[in-house]
């Protein structure tokens, strides 16, 4: 039995330990916020934090996440967070919205490390989530949207 | 002021809370529903169950007595921003609380949901979700907005032409009287269906034409958003599909003993497209994939190279292909010139690549088969499911859940991944629920692809360096023959959509032919994000660059000169110009490039400025200007013109499908490439002001990127590229 917490809440999961976390998230914690889309971290869907870390969750075997605190879509809520997901209602980023999850994820990890990101920083923080609708010129800019937020920058 | 005429067909009245009159009204601006799916279907408006109080007038809206109203989108949600258009139109004439509402997607039911482009059947596609719903979904505002007002005119004892609606809030100033819809809604039910109803004047529009916010992306941005891949049903077990490795190939023999030793696995399923190992969970599944053992007779199976392909397209194109356009003799008067110019242009196969791979839950019982899909053509996949069940179509219900992405893929004549499912949920205990899932992989090998493409260009120049002379020879599988489309599509052996954006060539030329080829491959083709101007807009704009180029004159003067009878084009043009401030000195090593291109009815210029460093080609800026008469939201179409911009620049530079032997070469992101972050440019959308009808805005932009990206890397460089990706060195 593995002893997961998950967004605050503990999880016994009977998994073989290399189940990629991502399919224990979703199938058997029922969590389907993380997405799967590339299964070899090229895509950046599934991102998730390990103790506020952003790992790719489709290539993170789900024993590796045993002892840390997991944090998903669904639990997101630090003020990084919520700065991020304010500014993408904002500048209405979303599309299809399957890869948004991974997206806000990754835009949160990026502004919780450094709250002033130029250009070049978003491109390197970002490069890693693919966006198949190419919202990527929103993303850009809700991400600077987001700073200013968090910053108290009136916007 | 525009009166439509609204024909009541049932002439029944509401009675709320009955089911049994409920389910027989349809407005009129519907067409009639087959009994037997009136019968089998859900309650009038969509598919939930109706509930006392409830005001449903028509298929497309109910509120209920808290006044919320869902619209029901007949159209799917794949990022295009359908669901925010649809509630757009009805809410505008029904004049409601655009907090309050909300959107569901509509059950698969072509009497009451088809696609007015698409004469019986329901489905989304061709970029025409606004352009024909735009009349459709306002009547279905206007006329509940009538019943509520007549209803507070009972209850109150006043004028009906007294009372105002604004923002959801019935109000009779006379008298102080005021309700909310939910309020009303029980009356309301009881109030005849008007005959005719009176739409809007455009000046009085409040929501179109008005920045609002998108109607999914709230539950996009918190991860609650259901897509396929995140069904769960009770019971649910999942297949993995082990496709063969070359097209044709067969199963010859099957060890399922590694695969069924893995913890989860249950099944093992032979089927026409593969072998399906059925398990508890994915993970499972997938690892039971990977211990099966499967050998295959690839005596049959498709062995050819993209590289041979091209070449037999390269001699097909010696020979005139089925004609598509002709005007004047061009034969002749190209015969009778010495300095022709040459061209070929071609394009690869592509993949789709939805950030979500395609993927299906079924479940079949004795009353029929249920579905759960980013369903985009709910009527011809009906029939293919009911075909291969012995149901009728009506039986197969399906449940339209957001996709992640599409760009054509899910619109299949063939219903293969769908198909795939059913057979493996039918081999499977009566009532047990299916999820199919490909993986990336799969999704890449699994075909379906954008057809590859070669253009052969010829025309020669008058004395005013204006061409007399166009020739264009395209070769390339059709899409549509052999599926139900080809009735209406093909003409004379000519597949529309393999000429579209090159037959309908806008510029002014005295000798014109277009022609076809049209050679067979075992190669499964189907359109992708703009069809036929994938590859035509790419071969024309930059040809008639190069022509500008040879004629020594500036390629924005030239096309405009061309264009001179074409005030869409021309529109597009010049204020893409003026935007992108066309012809200002770009410094060594960059340079812009125009092109223009009209595709669903709707106008799109870009102006590209890139770099070339070290034979990299970067593309710094876009500039967009659309034309795509009334911008029902604009917000959203400056989306789809980013996003189908960026699409597009995916395939311009990176993006390559090949066959080596008849193996797909590709198959996940580190070799099917697309566009990441830092390859995205700055985009700028300016839209023209119209007051024409809405046209299409998903597909539009897409094909315009490569020869305005094409023309600018030749400004840049000097160097004539033609062949997509575009590669330097």
């Amino acid at each position: 039995m593995l002893n997961l917490s998950i967004n605050g809440k503990p999880h016994a999961l009977d998994l073989d330990p290399q189940t990629p976390l991502l399919w224990a998230i979703r199938d058997h914690v029922g969590l389907t916020g993380t997405k799967y889309s590339c299964g070899i971290a090229q895509c950046g869907s599934c991102t998730v934090y390990l103790d506020g870390a952003p790992v790719r969750a489709c290539i993170t075997p789900v024993s590796d996440a045993v002892g840390k605190e997991v944090t998903t879509i669904e639990g997101l809520s630090s003020p990084a967070g919520q700065a991020v997901q304010a500014a993408w209602r904002e500048l209405e980023v979303v599309q299809c919205g399957y890869c948004q999850s991974g997206q806000i994820m990754s835009a949160a990890s990026l502004l919780q490390r450094n709250r002033k990101p130029t250009d070049a920083d978003i491109d390197q923080a970002m490069q890693g989530n693919l966006c198949r609708c190419a919202t990527y010129a929103r993303i850009r800019q809700a991400i600077k949207v987001a700073a200013d937020k968090l910053n108290g920058v009136q916007s | 002021m525009k009166t439509d005429q609204i024909v009541n067909l049932s002439r029944r009245r509401f009675v709320a809370g009955s089911a049994v009159s409920l389910a027989g009204l349809t407005l009129g601006i519907i067409p009639t529903v087959a009994a037997e799916q009136r019968q089998a279907g859900p309650g009038i408006a969509g598919q939930a169950p109706e509930t006392a109080g409830d005001f449903s007038p028509n298929a497309f809206l109910r509120i209920d007595g808290d006044g919320i109203v869902t619209v029901i989108s007949k159209h799917l949600e794949m990022g295009q921003g359908t669901y925010t258009g649809m509630a757009t139109l009805v809410a505008e004439e029904l004049d409601a609380d655009w907090e309050k509402v909300r959107v569901e997607g509509a059950p698969a039911d072509a009497g009451r949901y088809n696609n007015l482009f698409w004469g019986k059947a329901q489905g989304t596609g061709g970029s025409t979700a606004i352009a024909n719903s735009w009349k459709q979904m306002r009547k279905a505002g206007a006329a509940a907005r009538q019943m509520l007002v007549q209803a507070a005119a009972k209850q109150w004892q006043v004028e009906a032409g007294e009372i105002k609606v604004k923002s959801g809030v019935v109000s009779h100033a006379p008298s102080g009287r005021k309700a909310g819809f939910g309020e009303l809604a029980e009356r309301a039910a009881e109030q005849p269906v008007p005959e005719s109803v009176t739409l809007k004047d455009p000046k009085s529009f409040s929501l179109i034409g008005q920045r609002i916010p998108r109607k999914d992306s709230p539950e996009k941005i918190n991860g609650q958003a259901i897509f396929t891949q995140d069904v769960k049903l009770p019971g649910m077990l999942t297949a993995v599909v082990l496709h063969p490795p070359r097209l044709g190939a067969t199963v010859s023999k099957i060890d399922t003993k590694g695969a069924l030793a893995v913890k989860g696995v249950r099944e093992v399923i032979q089927i026409p497209s593969g072998v399906a190992v059925v398990a508890d969970d994915f993970w499972q599944a997938k690892l039971g994939r990977d211990a099966l053992s499967v050998s295959w007779d690839e005596s049959k199976a498709f062995s050819k190279s993209s590289a041979q392909i091209l070449d037999d397209y390269r001699q097909l194109a010696e020979k005139p292909g089925l004609v598509a356009r002709t005007e004047g003799d061009g034969a002749t008067a190209l015969a009778s010139t010495d300095d022709a110019i040459e061209a070929e242009y071609s394009v690869p196969f592509l993949s789709h690549s939805a950030m979500e791979p395609m993927n299906c839950v079924v479940r079949i019982d004795e009353a029929g088969c249920e579905v759960w899909n980013g369903e985009q053509m709910q009527t011809s996949d009906q029939y293919q499911i009911a075909g291969l069940l012995g149901l009728e179509p009506h039986q197969v219900h399906i449940h339209m859940l957001y996709a992640g992405g599409s760009f054509g893929r899910r619109a299949n004549p063939a219903a293969d991944y769908l198909l795939e499912t059913v057979h493996i949920a039918k081999a499977l205990k009566p009532g047990t629920p299916l999820k199919m899932v490909w993986t990336r992989e799969d999704d890449t090998h699994a075909g379906y692809y954008r057809p590859l493409y070669l253009h052969r260009m010829r025309a020669a120049l008058n004395d005013q360096g204006e061409p007399h002379v166009w020739d264009q020879r395209i070769v390339g599988q059709s899409i549509l023959k052999g599926t139900p489309f080809e009735s209406v599509m093909v003409k004379d052996g000519v597949d529309m959509t393999s000429v579209e954006g090159a037959a309908n060539l806008p510029y002014e030329i005295k000798h014109v032919q277009v022609d076809l080829h049209s050679p067979e491959l075992p190669v499964p083709v189907l359109w992708w994000r703009s069809v036929g101007s994938t590859h035509t807009a790419f071969a024309v704009e930059c040809f008639i660059d190069e022509l500008a180029v040879k004629a020594g004159q500036d390629p924005l003067a030239y096309r405009r000169k061309l264009l001179r009878n074409h005030p869409r084009h021309l529109g597009v043009l010049n204020l893409v110009a003026e935007k992108a401030g066309w012809g200002e000195p770009m410094g060594r090593n960059r340079g812009q490039g125009i092109a223009v291109h009209e595709s669903f009815n709707s106008y799109v210029a870009q102006v590209a400025e890139v770099s070339v460093r070290r034979s990299v080609i970067s593309v710094d800026r876009v500039v967009i200007a659309v034309d795509c008469g009334v911008a029902v939201n604009p917000d959203v179409i400056v989306a789809q013109m980013e996003g189908g911009m960026g699409f597009g620049l995916s395939a311009t530079l990176l993006s390559e499908l090949t066959f080596r032997e008849g193996r797909v070469e590709q198959s996940n992101f580190t070799d099917y490439r697309i566009l990441r972050i830092d390859q995205m440019p700055e985009v700028e959308v300016h839209i023209v002001a119209s007051a024409e009808a809405p046209t299409g805005v998903g597909e539009p932009a897409t094909p315009v990127i490569a020869p305005a990206v094409a023309n600018a890397v030749f400004a840049a460089t000097g160097k004539r590229l033609r062949q997509l990706p575009l590669r330097l060195g």
